[in-house]
């Protein structure tokens, strides 16, 4: 029990502190890696809650995939960051001040409220946290059976995510010379060459 | 010392006022508000897996996948737009958005 707080305090520290420098970074690339390292802490803390398989998604998914492709974009892109910082302390108190308020009422919340006793039972009924079962294979028969359509609409999105993506950045240049198969095999001896009879000693 | 619930809801608290800390302080660079917005949909889903492990009830685990679905289709969607938007005006500043402002 011990060693359970002591990883939760390390992770949550380190989640937060990730947290704090990704908005304060002063390069987009290291606010990308601390992104990065928030995400790892926060599989951490997942794994510690006992959702192994959402944690091994967080891992493959936020770092491997969405923080890849921030990472990608920021590197693409041509852009003076310094500028886009210019007026980052004038915002800093509407911000500081917003946030505080919202993080106060949310510590209040937090540590306000008790869940009714009796409906504890009520949302347990179709839980299958049993211990023989593993949260893979229990996530599993929820998804499958319960959730069906949820999950295929979830494929749907980003089905339509992955199509718009690429709707969206593929573009046509002019002047560049491409190979066109379609064109090469439809070209019939007649179209590319010519025979010509010519005379003997006249020359075409 | 044990780790409750309000544990977890208090570290996703304040992950979530640092995303939107974030996006107030970052107002001019769209990137670092997406990551900001991804900062906040990791706080709501350490809430949901909080809650989820605390009732003993796997539902909250599977809207957390369904968050993290979500969440991954936005910023593949956000970053395409920031890549075209970089394309057209060579820049990607907020105030610099205003083409649609008739």
């Amino acid at each position: 029990m011990e060693l359970q707080a002591i990883a939760f305090y390390v992770f949550a520290s380190v989640t937060i502190s990730a947290g704090v420098m990704v908005i304060s970074s002063r390069n987009p690339v290291h606010s990308v890696l601390f992104l990065i390292l928030a995400f790892f802490n926060a599989a951490g803390l997942f794994v510690l809650l006992g959702a192994e398989f959402l944690a091994m998604i967080l891992v493959i998914v936020y770092v491997g995939a969405v923080a890849v492709l921030f990472l990608f974009v920021v590197m693409m892109l041509d852009i003076n960051f310094v500028e886009l910082r210019q007026g980052f302390l004038q915002y800093l108190p509407v911000g500081g001040l917003i946030g505080l308020i919202l993080i106060v009422e949310l510590l209040m919340v937090v540590s306000g409220w008790v869940i009714e006793p009796g409906k504890i039972t009520g949302a347990t009924i179709n839980s299958e946290t049993v211990s023989n079962v593993t949260n893979t294979l229990a996530l599993g028969r929820l998804i499958y059976t319960d959730y069906i359509y949820l999950f295929q609409a979830a494929g749907l999105i980003l089905l339509v995510a992955m199509v718009g993506a690429i709707v969206l950045t593929l573009r046509r240049r002019e002047g560049v010379k491409r190979q066109r198969i379609a064109d090469q095999l439809d070209r019939k001896p007649e179209d590319a060459m010519e025979v010509v009879k010519v005379n003997t000693g006249s020359g075409i | 010392m044990e780790i409750t619930l309000a544990h977890y809801l208090s570290l996703a608290a304040i992950l979530f006022a640092l995303g939107l800390f974030g996006i107030f302080l970052n107002r001019k660079n769209v990137i670092i508000i997406l990551m900001s917005i991804e900062l906040m949909l990791l706080a709501v889903n350490i809430n949901f897996v909080a809650f989820s492990s605390h009732l003993h009830n796997l539902v909250g685990q599977v809207f957390a996948i369904f968050v993290l679905t979500v969440a991954a289709a936005e910023a593949a969607i956000g970053l395409a737009i920031l890549v075209v938007y970089y394309r057209n005006r060579g820049s990607i500043a907020v105030e610099d958005i205003n083409m649609m402002k008739g």
